[in-house]
């Protein structure tokens, strides 16, 4: 932290919050669970719009009598798999670090440990 | 092979007996596990959060246990053995939810609170209004599912054990054996919570899943292999025993009705968006799922938990999959509702047809009836407990510490309140259910996921992330999706004015759709918008510090 070290604890937190550090873990997570988190409920509100207005697409046969509303279906499970894999990923290499390193800069400023 | 599948058969006397030794073997082991996780509960740490020492795997297969009610194992299937596609898209809604909680809940809560929800909502809150508020709405919650649950197993004790009208079991006819099974499963849930506390219905949710988990393996393997492994054929013979072709594989048959009624299509359409998004947004703020985000060491191992439970549950649900065209293609349509209007015996009635096919016979079929149902008592104990565990915590802890003693109550004490309160919600989701047991009340599951998705959700969400949230913001969210969502369903045509509602021969009823979400969840969200602004309350130093606890996991318990 380039900030001073203060006394109290709550001065403390403000301090941390406001340093360019964890502005910076911030926006790492923020710039990607708020973005994924509108794509993964558009995707699924499109899933759900398409089996009650687009019933005709949905019908259609692709192999022998898989159909299109099948296939979307899986698609959903597949998307969730990959998402939560994909996050699991980001965030040990992107959030993870940067979080440890504010946590031991608090500790060893004083911080409370309980 | 459909037409010897009567109820007589289902509960043929051997049958019955390996279910109910089956089952005793479940409780009997579940007990053991729950008595010796008494010993290891010492402090209210242990009583709440199992003392946080569960793996990532141990705590998503808890997650899965809690999670994969006899709603979704027997009424998905169910759902799916009798409409066809349709039940299908129930279970994507409830797999894609976990993805809310894997990015915007489960850590920082891990963070930043200690054993209930309430401790995120109220940290820079004034406490009394906000823990008052989410104590009503935690256990409104949990009553709602546990009287489902109950009422569910009750019907399903009745119908596996093939008490049917006029014959008697034990000296009990169908109605008494309904009362005496809410009664049992009622006492053993207070049993495992206030004995075993969070260790014991960990256990209890661990066991569940896994004998869950491998009995539908089994059976989808089983279903799999008599067409080998052709699933077009699979689907092709679902759609043709259904007698609805087709349209057996595609969207319609339950949601979104097309009829001749333009109105009534409309609303059949809203109706089906208005479940979606409660299934999605609902599973992030059911208490007794928030609950056990505290029961491992830490954030990453919370996250890890949630991965677990993605990968379990949704694996479960493509099972589901299986198993319903299966019981469609080789159960059939006619003898499953010929048991169950509902359908939730068609996962069973599978079992006993696959155990015909694969195990010789008449013998075989009865095993594996046995098995499966014994599997479907284990499924619905395991949820009850982790309901009555988390509503009884929240009661303690919230209402009776932090509301009645603000705070200075000791922890023994504390615990000693939680374990009354659950045999209280035990004893009350008892009487509500043996009240609620002649009445359709399916619809208080996805009421309790609207209830969760329109108050808990956008109070925890602003809460997180939300600078300016305040106590008012989050006392209006809570309330008023909780009074929205509660009293849109209570003048819907599930309570009064339909032949399947829960009063079918009153109607109070006007609005028309049977799940409030789309109208209640923009309302919490907007309540506590405008709860926030009219209130000049701000308390930004109290924000830092959750923010900086809740992303770095710093001073966390």
């Amino acid at each position: 932290m380039t900030t001073e070290v203060p006394s109290s604890s709550t001065e403390r937190y403000r301090a941390v919050q406001e340093s360019e550090e964890f502005g910076r873990l911030r926006h790492a997570v923020r710039s990607f669970v708020f973005p994924m988190t509108v794509a993964f409920f558009l995707w699924y509100a499109l899933y759900v719009l398409l089996s009650a207005y687009a019933r005709g697409f949905m019908s259609a046969k692709v192999i022998g009598n898989i159909n299109v509303a099948l296939i979307f279906g899986l698609l959903q499970f597949l998307t969730t798999f990959l998402i939560a894999w994909y996050y699991s990923r980001y965030a040990a290499t992107k959030i993870d670090p940067a979080a440890d390193k504010i946590y031991e800069d608090l500790n060893r400023d004083g911080g409370r440990q309980d | 092979m459909q037409s010897h599948l009567l109820a007589a058969e289902a509960g043929s006397a051997s049958s019955r007996g390996l279910t109910i030794t089956l089952f005793l073997i479940f409780v009997a082991i579940t007990l053991a596990i729950t008595i010796w996780a008494s010993r290891q509960t010492k402090t209210a740490t242990d009583f709440y959060a199992g003392g946080r020492q569960f793996s990532g795997f141990q705590n998503g297969m808890a997650i899965g246990g809690d999670y994969m009610s006899a709603a979704s194992f027997l009424g998905i299937a169910g759902l799916i053995a009798l409409y066809g596609y349709d039940g299908f898209l129930y279970s994507i809604g409830f797999l894609v939810a976990w993805l809310v909680a894997l990015l915007l809940v489960a850590e920082y809560l891990r963070n930043s609170g200690r054993y209930t929800m309430a401790d995120v909502l109220a940290f820079r809150m004034r406490q009394r209004p906000v823990r008052t508020a989410a104590s009503v709405s935690t256990i409104t919650v949990s009553i709602f599912y546990l009287i489902a649950q109950m009422v569910g197993a009750g019907a399903l004790v009745a119908l596996l054990l093939g008490i049917a009208p006029g014959t008697t079991f034990l000296g009990m006819d169908a109605d008494t054996a309904k009362i005496a099974t809410i009664i049992l499963v009622g006492a053993l849930m207070i049993v495992y919570v206030t004995v075993g506390g969070m260790k014991g219905t960990t256990y209890v949710q661990i066991v569940k899943a896994f004998l869950l988990m491998s009995g539908a393996l089994v059976m989808t393997v089983l279903v799999l292999a008599h067409y080998k492994f052709n699933l077009s054929t699979l689907l092709g013979d679902a759609a043709q025993q259904s007698g609805k072709g087709s349209a057996f594989l595609e969207p319609g048959l339950r949601y979104g009705v097309e009829t001749a009624d333009a109105t009534k299509t409309f609303y059949s359409k809203m109706d089906l968006l208005s479940l979606g998004i409660a299934l999605v947004l609902g599973t992030a703020g059911l208490p007794h799922i928030l609950t056990r985000f505290y029961t491992v060491p830490t954030s990453r191992i919370a996250r890890k938990s949630v991965l677990w439970a993605i990968g379990i549950i949704g694996t479960f649900y493509l099972f589901t999959l299986a198993l319903g065209f299966g019981a469609a293609a080789l159960v059939g349509g006619k003898a499953i509702t010929a048991q169950d209007k509902a359908g939730n015996t068609a996962a069973p009635q599978l079992a006993q047809a696959l155990g015909i096919d694969y195990l010789g016979g008449n013998t075989g079929g009865a095993i594996m009836l046995a098995v499966i149902a014994a599997v479907a008592f284990a499924t619905i104990l395991a949820v009850v407990a982790g309901l009555t565990l988390a509503s009884s915590s929240s009661l303690a802890h919230d209402f009776y510490a932090n509301v009645i003693k603000r705070g200075n109550a000791s922890e023994r004490d504390e615990v000693r309140v939680a374990r009354i309160a659950a045999l209280i919600i035990g004893a009350v989701a008892i009487a509500l259910s043996i009240f609620a047991q002649s009445l359709n009340v399916a619809f208080l599951v996805a009421l309790a996921f609207a209830v969760a998705a329109s108050g808990n959700l956008p109070a925890i969400l602003y809460s997180l992330f939300w600078r300016r949230f305040n106590t008012s913001g989050a006392v209006w969210a809570i309330y008023g999706g909780l009074i929205v969502a509660v009293g849109l369903v209570f003048f819907s045509p599930v309570v009064s004015g339909s032949p399947t509602a829960m009063f079918k021969d009153e109607d109070w009823h006007w609005f028309p759709l049977s799940n409030p979400g789309l109208i209640s969840i923009p309302a919490g969200f907007l309540f506590g918008w405008i709860g926030t602004v009219i209130s000049k309350e701000k308390d930004t130093d109290k924000y830092a510090e959750l923010e900086v606890r809740s992303l770095t996991g710093h001073g966390a318990h």
